[in-house]
């Protein structure tokens, strides 16, 4: 699905934020890309889209090379790439339906986005998904009134109304509280199993990393420094990660009870 | 076994912001100079001020009452010209301000439409409407085209140099969300930037007309046409009375769009 070779990462000041990156994702994998603040995980999922440009390396999605894409077929690509934002990112002043239909940008033309002209099948897509996270009466309210949690799921709905192949995911639940942090996890992971979508989740809470990814990949000053097993984490991987400290409090054994309780919780809020 | 408490200082003072204290002391010393020598330079007579104020307790009892019958029959018309080149010249100022702020905002356009656009809004700001309105009556004689013209340009150097500054203010990870979606440039201005700037540029559009109006009195003195031209005659023809009327409804208007334009940036926000 999407393959990363030596990329390259410099910035203006000299300093490498990714020294020479290989990653192979394939398709529907979840990934949880963890590592300390300034490794680069953030400028790793912005340099498959070219939100930051990569000074070296080659990204591939399927089969087509983005690195050396001319703006046009970017653009193009860059629908086949849902993001999701740590500070949510939705447009304030827009409206819920407007946030989540702007993820069509890509595939309408200018007038018809100018006024809010979107075709039948976007409207209907919008409400589906808007139904589908919980937010129905929330269609013509403005951003700014909505939640923490609510805007992230705005976010979410934004992300897949592209119809993407991959999610990149960017520090979902850092401005979150720890239940509505667990709900998001879980409802990204649910979504991607749902639609087949691959994803890299960059994300600092190394427990939610742990319950909701099929692998984990360690980042360290712009290198690779883990890619395995959820349950690989062990004391020795996240001193090397992250550096000393006590790890055997946050590592514990992902509770199958805990999960189940937490899913009955939420059913009945 | 007790550690023995270091002895911490007992009194602490807030560091100087000039750092050197003979820069420090000589900015200081000097600016006292200055200015100590300025107000001894300023010649004031004050028998001449003391002549002077009955003089003007004359003219302001000339004032009143103010005659609102219009001996003139010009001072409608006058009053009328003068909104509607505050209206036309708002409308194409602010239609050319738009792309010049676009262009000027460092975050949109690339460095060469950067420097170019900042020039245009640089040149416009370096004339006072007066010099300009002098400029347009000499370019395109007397009368009220050569006022718009003059109010046009003033509301370039004032609208594009806010919009621009405004676009460098936006919260860059919204725009980077609707980026990210594969929109083309114009959907990204309509849905990212357009949003964030649009209160704001309603109230100072609004602020633009009120300054466009007053300026078109001054204007009206050097020729550009409007409420000026009346005025001025007024006062040529020792008509004070009628002058008052004038510039009492000059103030009303002037306050009414105060009010306008602060109700309408609530209700935008």
């Amino acid at each position: 699905m999407l393959r990363l070779e030596g990329l390259k990462k410099r910035y203006k000041t000299g300093d490498y934020a990714l020294q020479g990156v290989d990653l192979e994702i394939p398709d529907g994998q979840v990934i949880a890309l963890i590592g300390p603040s300034g490794a680069g995980k953030s400028t790793l999922i912005r340099c498959v889209n070219r939100l930051v440009e990569p000074t070296e390396g080659k990204v591939y999605l399927g089969d087509l090379e983005l690195t050396t894409l001319s703006s046009s077929k970017l653009r193009k690509a860059r629908r086949r790439m849902g993001m999701i934002f740590q500070e949510y990112a939705l447009v304030e002043r827009l409206t819920v339906m407007e946030n989540i239909l702007s993820g069509r940008l890509g595939y309408v033309g200018f007038w018809a986005s100018c006024f809010r002209k979107f075709p039948k099948k976007d409207i209907q897509e919008a409400y589906r998904l808007l139904d589908r996270v919980g937010l129905m009466h929330m269609a013509d309210k403005r951003a700014d009134e909505l939640s923490g949690g609510q805007r992230q799921r705005v976010g979410i709905c934004r992300a897949l109304i592209q119809d993407p192949d991959l999610l990149l995911v960017d520090e979902p639940t850092a401005s979150l509280d720890p239940k509505t942090s667990r709900q998001i996890m879980r409802l990204i992971n649910e979504l991607c199993k749902e639609r087949g979508l691959a994803a890299i989740i960059n994300i600092h809470d190394v427990l939610l990393a742990q319950m909701y990814s099929q692998r984990v990949v360690g980042l360290k000053l712009g290198e690779i420094v883990y890619d395995g097993k959820p349950d690989g984490l062990n004391p020795a991987v996240l001193t090397n990660i992250y550096g000393e400290e006590d790890w055997e409090a946050t590592i514990e054994e992902v509770d199958e009870d805990e999960l189940v309780e937490d899913e009955v919780e939420e059913a009945t809020v | 076994m007790s550690v023995a408490e270091p002895d911490f200082p007992s009194s602490w003072k807030k560091p100087p912001f000039i750092k050197s204290p003979l820069l420090r002391w000589s900015i200081i010393i000097g600016s006292a100079i200055y200015l100590a020598l300025a107000f001894g330079t300023m010649d004031v007579d004050w028998e001449r001020a003391a002549e002077g104020l009955p003089r003007g307790k004359r003219f302001l009892a000339a004032f009143f009452p103010p005659n609102f019958s219009d001996n003139l029959g010009v001072m409608w018309d006058g009053i009328f010209e003068s909104i509607w080149m505050a209206i036309i010249s708002t409308v194409a100022g602010i239609a050319l301000s738009i792309p010049i702020g676009l262009g000027a905002a460092r975050n949109l356009a690339p460095k060469w439409v950067y420097l170019v656009c900042r020039s245009i809004i640089g040149g416009s700001r370096t004339f006072p409407e007066i010099i300009l309105a002098i400029f347009a009556v000499k370019l395109f004689g007397f009368g009220p085209f050569a006022g718009f013209v003059a109010l046009s340009i003033g509301t370039i150097g004032f609208y594009a140099k806010l919009l621009a500054e405004d676009i460098e203010n936006i919260n860059p990870t919204q725009a980077e969300a609707i980026k990210a979606t594969g929109s083309s440039w114009p959907q990204w201005i309509n849905y990212a930037i357009q949003p964030q700037v649009m209160p704001r540029m309603i109230g100072l559009s609004v602020y633009r007309l009120d300054i466009n109006f007053r300026e078109s009195a001054v204007v009206g003195i050097v020729g550009g046409g409007g409420i000026g031209a009346t005025l001025n005659t007024a006062f040529e023809r020792y008509e004070f009375d009628t002058a008052a009327a004038i510039l009492l409804i000059i103030i009303g208007i002037v306050m009414a769009l105060e009010y306008t334009s602060g109700y309408l940036r609530k209700w935008v926000q």
